[in-house]
């Protein structure tokens, strides 16, 4: 029996309803004249206090509010891919038609189109045997997509009494029909799922597998892995949302989920702007064929802005069902805390830190374990990964503040971005001393079976350096670079090499912007082995003077962006170079090198 | 103890007034944010907002402040809508109060429609991209934080410094190059001094662009909640000049502080629960729902961008005004003591800005090619300058390399010839271009690591 109730009390998004003693926790419910989206998140007898998906503005009490019978959910289904969504899965194109530039209320819209057609294949046939997230049969989705249709993942099973021929239906078509215990039920190529329950999987692995993202400091540096968590913290102008905008261009996933949470609108249109005109690296096509949005921006309701993050990772979990890698990335998780402080507050609980509630831990919590690679449900096997990574925006730039502090306890990889980086326009302002991934291990056979043996060793060398000029930094910050001998200026040289020919990263430069694995493990090598070769020199004699002089140096700060991707065997000219100058200044005979 | 007006429904039932709060009893179909109508024994009327209702009470927010109110005596009308503002054509060249009322002295305009000053959100997925660069004459805008026509670039600002200089030398010169259209100019004035919007007002005069200017003024001394609206209905004329009329319309908004402690003032009248320095925990969606405001529309000629202005109290960039602020808009222009303190003007810290747009309005076909490269390289050297300034303080000149004595000159070149212009001095592009280049120029060919190859050749000046 749905719920009837009267509006009895109205502040900002919170609305207070009587007369909803038959209503569940988390039902969603219509409230108002004008039919605004909302969410029961308290009962006392039969009074319900809902927060709003919509603008209240002109509610009133008395106004009537009725229940749905069922909790906030997604539909899922061929259409999803290419879409841009609002927090609670309206397509915000359908919006635009109904109500122009600007978002009106109580739109009415369906989350794809119920009438598109698309061709169906299957190989089962009556009589097979289907269980809880078995697939069906395919569709193209798009052209870089091939979505399966599944049997809902809270369904009995059973064997198929009927099953669509090949051919083109609607998504409301009935596509089969399973029989178990003598109970027939009817599939369509779409099912409901509600946002705030995790979909389940058979089984968990391990994540091994890298993410690979074609930023150098994210892969060589700080991986991340297929099914893994990730935040990129950070004050105002680090780098989140554009580090954010570079994994979901570059990162080799299936589909790429896009949540901006209480962020701008114009970086969604950007993206929406981009991505179309962008090629995906590896299969040719539009990026915009793998990629679904969802935009809350920060002046949209802020109550829609808490579910966003749940109807993003929702449809995530569902291509991963498919047996696909899908990367989630949430831009920004602050944004979201913050609406649930709000709601919190309007609720009158006891607030914990910085008014943030008590509970802040546990749905950070909740949300990252819908992290994972996993075994799909169902047959055939299949494995799929759903990867999150986080952006953070702490309050002045403090790392300390609730939000960040919660989140750390949750992930494995983290990036964190420093201000004065970015004030020195180091980008992406990734601070090499503070950052960690807890994959390291985990991807290094991956780099090793695909890239090179080399890489872990080649990783620690230069991260080595690094860590040598953090330490010296300290004495140049109080004698000055000249009381340092030159063996230890010189690591203070080639550290400012790494960090300029590899840390530094122009996402805005056609060739730099992605830099796969074989250039980043070449540009470590020949940075290595400038080292190497310098130390050498400087032992036989050579003066510290004349190796800054080297003009192969600029040439190996401006290799990123002068020698694309698909040239790498232009780095081997470089080393060549770079050991014959090295021969010049260190005054050696002029050896054969052996190409 | 009501009564149905052809206006509204009037009751008089007032329970309790508290700081900007008047709570009034006994109230039935009133609605969420309707506006109120205050009307005291001796006849004097206020404006009110509903901010909370249910179980027959409403709390209304007044914004000329509860001062020498009464329980009794006082009736309170409720309007039946929501605040709107009466916008046309005819409200250029205007000059209105915090609220949207005339203050000029002449008439009502004539109104084409009334909009909700509240506004509604931007369908992200009808925005158009911000691309067309604003030439605005000042060097260090121009070729390192450049201002992109539908962008919300902010000054963030300290007592004492020349925002309203800057702000009043941007909405003077700024132009789009290649175009004809000049800027309508909405401002408005946020609890500032009465001098600060003279001087404003004056500027525009002089520059021949008050005709084309709306202006509305909430000054120290008007009531600290009418402030809450007065960004407003400035962004609510602004949308409708773009929107409507086709305009292109830049809003200066100063001063947000001024703004954001109204805002805390209901706040801790409601009893709510802080978030940082008492400021509310919404703090940041209400600043975006002013901010937000500005953009493109698909389809549409006209845009909005914004230059609100705000003083960060004690100077800290970490305070939760600038720093909720730079959150939402598209980059900052921030102001610094110690360049101020030497006397330059513009005293912009560069390091600290940042123009998020930037890379969309400049490069090739749009400006120049070596645009963005050469903004970044200035970066670059001036934050090397900054870094051996502090070296040079403790380890003397002496002790400091070659290269590092030449990033200092640079450094010293960037401020006096690049940086330093003056307050009417509108620079091209060209000229600011060629500046660039002379400040690089100081430094060795091989440290512009940010520039490629082919630029460096065609403008490099100095020795090979
Ligand atoms: N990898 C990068 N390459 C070039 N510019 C960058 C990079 N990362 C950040 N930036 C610059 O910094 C600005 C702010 O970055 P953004 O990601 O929007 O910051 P946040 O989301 O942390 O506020 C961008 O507009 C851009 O100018
Ligand atoms: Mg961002």
């Amino acid at each position: 029996m749905v719920s009837k109730g009267r509006i009895v009390w109205v502040s900002g998004p919170a609305v207070r309803a009587d007369g909803m003693s038959s209503t569940k926790m988390y039902e969603t419910v219509e409230v108002g004249e004008s039919k605004l989206i909302g969410e029961v998140l308290r009962l006392t007898g039969d009074t319900a206090f809902i927060q709003v998906y919509e603008s209240t503005s002109g509610l009133k009490p008395g106004e009537p509010v009725i229940g749905s019978g069922q909790p906030l959910s997604v539909l899922l289904g061929p259409g999803i891919i290419g879409k841009i969504y609002d927090g609670i899965q309206r397509p915000l194109e359908e919006i635009a038609q109904k109500s122009g530039s600007f978002i009106g209320r109580g739109v009415a819209t369906t989350p794809v189109d119920m009438k598109k057609k698309y061709r169906f294949v299957t190989s089962l046939k009556k009589g097979d045997e289907v269980s809880a997230g078995s697939i069906l049969g395919k569709v193209e989705e798009t052209p870089l997509l091939t979505h399966s249709i599944l049997v809902p993942p809270d369904h009995r099973g059973g064997k198929i009494a009927d099953i669509s021929s090949e051919g083109d239906y609607d998504i409301e078509h009935v596509i089969a029909t399973v029989e178990k215990d003598g109970q027939k039920s009817e599939l369509k190529m779409y099912h409901k799922w509600p946002v705030r329950m995790p979909r389940p999987y058979a089984e968990r692995y391990d994540p091994s597998v890298p993410l690979v993202t074609g930023q150098r400091i994210i892969d060589t540096y700080f991986p991340i892995a297929k099914g893994g968590t990730g935040a990129i913290p950070g004050g105002f102008g680090t780098g989140k949302t554009v580090t954010l905008h570079q994994i979901a261009k570059w990162a080799d996933s299936k589909v790429v989920v896009y949540i901006g949470c209480g962020e701008r609108g114009n970086e969604m249109t950007e993206v929406l702007v981009e991505f179309p005109h962008l090629i995906d690296p590896r299969s040719g096509r539009p990026l915009m064929e793998r990629t679904v949005l969802v935009a809350n921006t920060s002046n949209m309701p802020v109550a829609a802005r808490e579910a966003s993050i749940y109807t993003g990772v929702t449809i995530a979990e569902y291509y991963r069902d498919m047996g696909f890698d899908v990367v989630l990335v949430a831009d920004s998780t602050s944004r979201w805390a913050e609406a649930l402080r709000e709601m919190s507050g309007r609720l009158e609980e006891m607030p914990a830190e910085e008014g943030y509630p008590s509970y802040l831990a546990s749905r950070l919590a909740e949300f990252y374990e819908r992290a994972g690679r996993v075994r799909a449900l169902g047959s055939p096997e299949r494995a799929g990964s759903v990867t999150l990574v986080g952006a953070v925006s702490p309050s002045g730039a403090d790392f300390t503040e609730p939000v960040t502090t919660h989140t750390i306890r949750f992930i494995k990889t983290f990036w964190a971005l420093d201000t004065r980086l970015a004030y020195s326009r180091h980008y992406p302002s990734i601070n090499w001393m503070q950052s960690y991934s807890g994959y390291l291990e985990d991807v290094s056979k991956w780099w090793k079976e695909n890239v090179s043996a080399e890489w872990y060793d080649l990783r620690a060398e230069s991260y080595n350096i690094l860590q040598r000029e953090d330490t010296l930094k300290e004495i140049v910050r109080l004698l000055g670079p000249e009381a340092l001998p030159d063996e230890e200026k010189l690591v203070l040289e080639v550290a400012r090499m790494v960090k300029i020919g590899i840390l530094q990263q122009n996402s805005f430069d056609k060739v730099d912007t992605y830099c796969g694995p074989e250039k980043q493990l070449k540009m470590v090598k020949l940075m290595v082995n400038f080292y190497k070769e310098a130390q050498k020199s400087l032992k036989e004699g050579a003066s510290l003077a004349d190796i800054r002089a080297m003009p192969i140096i600029t040439t190996l700060l401006k290799a990123k962006f002068e020698v694309p991707d698909d040239q790498v065997a232009k780095l081997g000219l470089i080393d060549k170079q770079m050991i014959e100058q090295f021969q010049k200044v260190s005054g050696r005979e002029e050896v054969k090198v052996v190409v | 103890m009501s009564e149905t007006t052809a206006a509204g429904v009037e009751y008089s039932r007032v329970a309790e007034i508290k700081g900007p709060l008047m709570i009034i009893e006994g109230v039935t179909k009133v609605s969420f944010d309707e506006l109120v109508e205050i009307e005291t024994s001796g006849g004097e009327r206020r404006l009110g907002r509903v901010v909370e209702v249910g179980y027959g009470k409403a709390v209304v927010q007044i914004f000329e402040g509860t001062t020498g109110l009464a329980i009794s005596g006082t009736r309170a009308k409720f309007l039946g809508k929501t605040m709107t503002m009466p916008v046309s054509q005819e409200l250029l060249g205007r000059v209105f109060d915090g609220l949207g009322r005339p203050n000029d002295g002449l008439p009502d305009p004539v109104a084409d429609r009334f909009i909700d000053v509240n506004g509604e959100p931007m369908n992200p997925e009808r925005r158009e991209y911000p691309t067309s660069f604003i030439q605005t004459g000042v060097s260090v805008i121009d070729g390192m934080l450049t201002l992109v026509r539908g962008q919300k670039l902010p000054i963030f600002s300290g007592s004492g410094m020349p925002h309203n200089i800057l702000a009043a030398q941007i909405a003077r010169q700024a132009s789009v190059v290649g175009t004809k259209e000049d800027f309508a100019v909405v401002f408005a004035a946020i609890g500032v001094q009465y001098s600060e919007a003279q001087y404003f007002k004056r500027s525009l005069e002089e520059s021949g662009a008050l005709r084309r200017s709306v202006l509305f003024l909430n000054l120290a001394d008007d009531p600290a909640i009418e402030r809450i609206i007065t960004p407003r209905v400035a962004l609510t004329v602004a949308e409708y000049l773009a929107f409507d009329l086709g305009m292109h319309v830049l809003a200066i908004l100063t001063d947000m502080t001024n703004y954001a402690e109204a805002l805390r003032e209901i706040s801790a009248a409601r009893e709510e629960v802080p978030g940082r320095k008492g400021y509310p925990g919404y703090l940041y969606t209400d600043l975006a729902n002013n901010y937000e405001r500005a953009g493109r529309i698909k389809g549409k000629n006209g845009s909005v961008t914004q230059v609100p202005i705000l003083s960060m109290p004690a100077d800290d960039i970490t305070h939760p005004i600038p720093d909720l602020t730079g959150y939402i808009t598209e980059g900052q222009i921030v102001l610094g003591r110690d360049l101020f303190r030497k006397g330059i003007y513009p005293p912009v810290n560069v390091l600290m800005s940042l123009s998020r747009l930037m890379k969309d309005g400049v490069g090739e076909g749009k400006t120049r090619a070596d645009h963005m490269e050469v903004g970044n390289q200035l970066y670059d050297a001036y934050s090397r300058t900054q870094e051996v300034r502090a070296l040079s303080e403790i380890v003397g000149r002496a002790g400091l390399t070659g290269i590092d004595l030449k990033y200092l000159d640079s450094g010293d070149i960037f401020e006096s010839q690049f940086l330093k212009q003056s307050n009417d001095e509108n620079r091209s592009l060209e000229e600011t271009m060629s500046r660039a280049w002379d400040v690089l120029s100081t430094l060795p060919e091989g440290e512009l690591t940010k520039i490629k190859e082919k630029n460096v050749r065609q403008y490099y000046k100095g020795n090979k």
